[in-house]
């Protein structure tokens, strides 16, 4: 087990190590979202905001104008929430270089309470033309993907989670924005995992394999652009599609892969995500069953889908 | 920047002047827009571009030159006006205003102008911009100014405040803001709307360096804006006194002419009053 987290922050200090131009934005919140490791290593390029999410996005944009490559974070409620407006005209509209790398999202905060847990980030940062929206499923990937973008360029969004998730990527593993991967191949059923949903697909398809359903387990770690030839060749094989995402089923990853598969091959699909309800305190695996977001729901839904392909 | 002299003058108001006219004729040939604030800001933007900043096409992209970010939106005709006079782009093709496929939108847009350096038009947004550029011009050692103008009805948003904090912490004295304080927003006065008075006193207690100036008067404007560029230590802010409209008799602080274009007959009025012909 290891945080999302720890891992950017080792992925900027080593991104500020390799470039002069690496420059990164908190707002008072480098001890959470780990920005403080590259304040310590490079302190002349790091600018805490302070509690002022509108200015510190205006101000990333501002500094990429000024040629910078800008690392913006906080927590993903306020970065797609409170300062939408901000990445929408300052950052996306301009086409800037400027990765907001937001960490605490989804329901898995935990005890802060559905004040802080943002179900509806991707849906937000998704529906701007010109951004990159990236989910990584662990600490390795999230150090890879947070590598890519830098060379990518760009706007960009990072979704990154509060707790410790299970390490299931490898650092060998090749990053490609814009690219799923496979991470278990099964040709009865494709469990599209994202980020933290990633882990239970895993253990779902072992649950799975005992009762004779073989799970191709797909990491969808690029939402967008969407990986259309890997979810299309999915459903071809498998002929019936679970999503699994710690996200508001409206307007989530989950409705993005239907709609892509509706055009290209109309596939049986379940969808396991936030219910359209707001959250509440509680501890992550607490909160994680209370909603629905663990492999027990996954098989459920495996199991649903495989029976109504038939 | 030359020492001023009253030839010199002469010929920047002139300048205005010719600009003035670029809005009034974009403004009528889309049918739309807004002609107060960019009337109100015509001598400000011309003693910027054509006397003041460090600038030309040649070094767009560049770093090492000085910049500017138009926090007021809206006024993007005077912005094109004065960029298409300084070269950026032909001056023939200011009339696409607000046209389909053009260049020139009704707002700025950094992806689609030569010249422009940030797209706004959500007001309230220019000054956290010209704050990072300032800072990205520190890391990178080139002493050079970002100016930005902002309206005064914008001084209502939350995040102008921010960015005015975080200019005066990080003592980003190679920020110069101007206001264009001409009184008047969409719905009326701005102290009947959203008082914003006493406006430099806001601007000094957050630790701004606060000038004020005439800004329809190009000899002071030109004065302030040398003042505000030797200023160490902290960031500076120009409160400048405008007319909305100015230069238009029936536009002059009609708030009716925040944003919308005049119809034929006073069209021809205006450019007369301009000095043009229609």
């Amino acid at each position: 087990m290891e945080s999302q987290r720890k891992n950017y922050g080792k992925a900027l200090v080593e991104l500020g190590k390799r470039r002069k131009d690496i420059v990164v934005l908190d707002a008072d919140l480098s001890g959470s979202t780990r920005t403080v490791e590259f304040k310590t290593a490079y302190p002349e390029r790091f600018f805490n905001c302070g509690i002022a999410e509108q200015n510190m996005m205006g101000t990333a944009a501002g500094l990429a104008v000024g040629g910078m490559t800008v690392f913006a974070s906080t927590f993903a409620v306020f970065a797609t929430g409170r300062a939408y407006d901000q990445v929408r005209q300052s950052i996306a509209y301009p086409d800037l270089n400027v990765k907001i790398v937001a960490s605490h999202a989804g329901i898995t905060v935990g005890g802060d309470g559905a004040s802080h847990q943002t179900m509806e980030d991707i849906a937000l940062m998704n529906a701007i033309p010109n951004m990159t929206v990236i989910v990584p499923a662990d600490g390795p990937e999230t150090y890879r993907a947070v590598l890519a973008l830098a060379d990518h360029h760009g706007p960009a969004y990072v979704r990154m989670g509060r707790s410790d998730v299970p390490i299931i990527t490898s650092n060998e593993d090749e990053f490609k924005i814009g690219k799923a991967s496979i991470l278990r191949d099964g040709n009865d059923v494709a469990l599209v995992g994202v980020g933290q949903m990633v882990a239970p697909c895993l253990l779902a398809a072992d649950a799975l394999k005992a009762k004779g359903i073989n799970a191709r387990v797909i990491n969808l770690s690029t939402i967008k652009p969407l990986d259309v030839g890997t979810l299309e060749k999915a459903a071809r094989d498998c002929g019936c599609v679970v999503t699994a995402e710690e996200h508001n089923i409206v307007s989530g990853v989950g409705t993005l892969v239907a709609a892509a598969l509706a055009e290209r091959c109309p596939t049986p699909m379940e969808r396991v995500a936030m219910q359209d309800v707001f959250g509440q305190s509680g501890e992550s695996d607490e909160l994680m069953r209370e909603y629905g977001l663990s492999e027990k729901e996954v098989i459920a839904a495996a199991i649903k889908v495989t029976e109504r392909k038939k | 920047m030359n020492s001023i002299n009253e030839g010199r003058v002469k010929e920047l108001e002139q300048r205005a002047a010719s600009l003035r006219r670029h809005v009034i004729k974009m403004i009528f040939a889309a049918g739309s827009g807004h002609p107060g604030g960019s009337l109100s800001a015509a001598d400000i933007m011309t003693a910027l571009f054509f006397e003041v900043m460090d600038h030309s096409p040649e070094r767009k992209d560049s770093q090492d030159r000085d910049h500017f970010i138009l926090s007021k939106g809206h006024a993007a005709p005077i912005y094109y006006a004065a960029l298409a006079e300084s070269g950026y782009f032909p001056v023939e093709e200011l009339v696409t205003l607000r046209k389909l496929h053009s260049r020139l939108q009704g707002h700025p847009s950094r992806a689609k102008t030569p010249g422009v350096e940030m797209s706004t038009g959500s007001l309230g947004q220019g000054l956290s911009v010209a704050n990072g550029l300032a800072l990205a011009l520190r890391l990178q050692k080139l002493d050079r100014k970002v100016y930005c103008l902002c309206g005064d009805g914008e001084m209502a948003e939350g995040q102008i405040w921010e960015a005015a904090m975080f200019a005066s912490h990080n003592h980003l004295d190679n920020v110069i803001a101007i206001v264009d304080r001409n009184g008047l927003q969409i719905d009326g006065r701005t102290e009947d709307v959203m008082a914003l008075e006493p406006l430099a006193d806001k601007w000094k207690a957050f630790g701004w360096n606060v000038l004020f100036m005439d800004g329809n008067d190009m000899w002071q404007v030109l004065e302030t804006l040398n003042d505000a560029r030797q200023h160490k230590g902290d960031p500076t802010v120009i409160v400048a006194k405008t007319v909305k409209g100015k230069g238009v008799s029936f536009m002059e602080n009609n708030v009716g002419f925040h944003g919308k274009s005049p119809n034929q007959k006073e069209y021809e009025q205006a450019m007369r009053e301009l000095g043009g012909s229609a």
